[in-house]
């Protein structure tokens, strides 16, 4: 468990853009009626985002009125869930270092050092001038392309301290850096030449309806309608 | 033996191709569902049975036995839902899935739900993939477009689609904790019985399954659930995606046959251990809850549930975490503990003051800085976090601390030895 407390200074109001308010209407339409609860992750979230990254306590009390529950059940949820940040973060970058065993393997304490030389000390800190913060979180799920950070809604994989200081010197100047591997490999395949994938069978339309061979009811008129032939199925 | 590529069904997992609707249908996939639906509920269930498939998401309970505890005529409406919630150190395969493949998990959802009997699937995603979520309702989008599903789609089972997501929380992984965070509460496990099946998402019947069980299905009816169940070793049948981190040339994640040798797996698709096999210290074989085994016993090992098992360890979701020999194993277990302090819920006393403790104490073997005596009690209060907890939390949080001591004690004495040793000499 980790002790997360509201922040003691808060804004005044919160509301909902049109934009949002009419997505949060839609949002809530995927919930039987009478669950409209079920929303309250979702919209949270689009108030954080809303908020400029942090979710202040009346932005709570707004998604609780909205969606009829009572205040405590959203500070539980705001408190619960790590992503929801309760403090303000940089305007330019909040940085989140995967810091658990599969990254730390390849080098994440690294990335951390690097963070708290370039942006502040401490976790939840702002830089001195309020454009970067950073906190290290647990597994985000990206392990083969370890280490790496989410920044926003990307992730920034196969880092070195070098290529981490080269995309927050990119996000100070205000470009959006390449996200994902950064050592140019595609997704989660191994670096260089690939191991599996490569029969061109697999992607010429071959398999289309091979699986018919196996249905005696469908032999006549998968012959009648010209159907593949059955070789590629092994079913 | 390697899997045959014409024996792989995450064709794009790379996305290396076209992840959109006329790249899945080029590849074979919304290619005689709607056959699949007329042949009718429990065709499909057996199907899945006969597959021989065991749940991907860690436990590996048979999925087709699972499909068949749903009610058959139950006046609720029955739900699937989908646990997109990948947050077990190690895994990163239903993130491929769902940013490359989608459709395969889609038209999944499609055909478990009509053998389930419910209208409706919810999906739910770690808050984390924000791309992947983007990407998968992309898809959706497609599907419901070509009126592949939706109401009155092309397959005559009326079904609704839904992304729902978390906001950083690794217990709601946990099946009863995911639908708590389902219904917008904190995601604290609810006590079972009642299972999920009988009163499950608002009340209401409910199967809850892994990305990667839902999206070999559709390849499972189209080819045979006679060919699955000829791929890997019996009981542990089919193809599974491995994911291999940490200290290997070529970490991935690959399409493999259940039981292929670790070695032959690290070798042929991750370039080997980094420095060569001799340098191999241990594999974490399952994710970061499963106890690690040490480099000795992994020279045979075959990667299937039974044979990790055994060896008190297990396939959990096919995550390898690879150490070599430059790695400190003492403080890579304290950074696991770590992780279940933080992800710990709350609920239950022993796994919220034992996760913390245990951290606490593993912080200091790693330096040193403990009396021998204390191993011996560590091992001593895992045992009782394991099985006393609501949900597996605990025990997931107990094995790799039990896994470090079985193997590793004469590493965890030495650093005692040489910390007083140093000390002993500075006070001198």
């Amino acid at each position: 468990m980790a002790v997360r407390r509201l922040h003691p200074d808060q804004p005044h109001g919160f509301s909902f853009t049109p934009e949002n308010l009419a997505w949060a209407k839609e949002t809530i339409a995927k919930y039987p009626v009478g669950k409209e609860a079920s929303a309250i992750i979702p919209l949270m979230w689009r108030a954080q985002e809303q908020s400029g990254g942090w979710l202040p306590e009346p932005a709570l009390r707004y998604v609780a009125d909205m969606l009829g529950v009572a205040y405590i059940r959203a500070y539980e949820v705001a408190t619960f869930y790590t992503m929801f940040q309760l403090a303000p973060v940089g305007t330019k970058a909040h940085v989140q270092v995967c810091g658990t065993t599969p990254c730390m393997l390849r080098g994440a304490e690294a990335l951390i050092d690097v963070c708290k030389r370039r942006i502040s000390e401490h976790p939840h800190e702002l830089s001195e001038d309020g454009q970067f913060s950073w906190e290290e979180v647990e597994c985000l799920g990206c392990c083969a392309n370890a280490p790496m950070v989410q920044i926003w809604k990307d992730t920034y994989e196969d880092l070195t301290p070098e290529a981490l200081e080269k995309i927050l010197a990119a996000f100070a100047r205000g470009a959006q850096p390449k996200a994902g591997s950064q050592i140019g490999r595609k997704t989660s395949a191994p670096e260089g030449a690939v191991t599996t994938l490569v029969d061109p069978a697999l992607y010429d339309g071959s398999q289309i309806g091979a699986w018919r061979a196996r249905f005696p009811e469908l032999q006549d008129e998968g012959a009648a309608a010209g159907s593949q032939p059955a070789d590629k199925s092994k079913g | 033996m390697l899997l045959e590529d014409k024996d792989r069904i995450f064709r794009n997992i790379y996305g290396f191709h076209d992840s959109g609707l006329k790249g899945a249908i080029s590849r074979g996939s919304w290619d005689g569902t709607k056959f699949f639906i007329e042949k009718g509920h429990d065709w499909i269930i057996s199907e899945v049975k006969t597959s021989g498939l065991r749940g991907r998401g860690g436990a590996g309970f048979p999925t087709g036995l699972k499909w068949s505890f749903m009610p058959k005529a139950d006046p609720r409406p029955s739900y699937l839902v989908i646990n997109a919630d990948e947050s077990e150190p190690g895994s990163c395969k239903d993130r491929e899935i769902m940013r490359n493949d989608p459709h395969l998990l889609i038209e999944g959802a499609l055909l478990a739900a009509f053998a389930m009997r419910a209208h409706t699937s919810y999906i739910y995603i770690r808050g984390e993939f924000i791309r992947e979520r983007e990407r998968l309702q992309r898809a959706i989008d497609e599907a419901y477009e070509a009126k592949l599903i939706g109401k009155n789609n092309v397959h005559g089972w009326d079904f609704d689609f839904y992304i729902a997501h978390g906001a950083g929380a690794y217990i709601c992984g946990e099946e009863t904790a995911l639908l708590e965070s389902l219904e917008g509460r904190k995601g604290q496990p609810r006590l079972k019985p009642p299972f999920p099946a009988n009163v499950g998402l608002y009340g209401a019947p409910t199967t809850i399954n892994n990305v990667e069980s839902i999206a070999v299905v559709p390849d499972i009816l189209r080819r045979g659930g006679h060919w699955f169940a000829a791929l890997g070793l019996p009981n542990n049948t089919g193809t599974k995606l491995f994911q291999i981190s940490g200290h290997v040339n070529r970490p991935c994640v690959v399409e493999e046959e259940m039981g292929i040798p670790l070695r032959q797996l690290i070798d042929e698709h991750c370039g080997g251990v980094r420095g060569g096999w001799s340098n191999l210290l241990a594999v974490i074989p399952g994710g970061s809850s499963m106890p690690l085994i040490p480099a000795d016993l992994c020279e045979t090992l075959t990667m299937d549930f039974d044979s990790l098992t055994k060896l008190k360890s297990g396939l959990g979701t096919a995550a390898i975490i690879v150490l070599d020999k430059s790695a400190d194993v003492i403080k890579a277990i304290a950074r696991i503990a770590y992780f279940y302090k933080h992800e710990s819920c709350g609920q239950c006393t022993p796994c919220r003051e034992g996760t913390g403790w245990m951290w606490r104490v593993l912080e200091r073997m790693a330096r040193g800085e403990a009396e021998k005596s204390e191993i011996d009690k560590l091992f001593d209060v895992s045992k009782q976090i394991e099985g006393h907890t609501i949900c597996a939390l605990g025990d997931a949080a107990a094995w790799p601390v039990q896994g470090l001591i079985r193997h590793f004690r004469p590493v965890i004495e030495a650093r005692i030895d040489a910390y007083q040793a140093a000390h002993k000499e500075a006070a001198e």
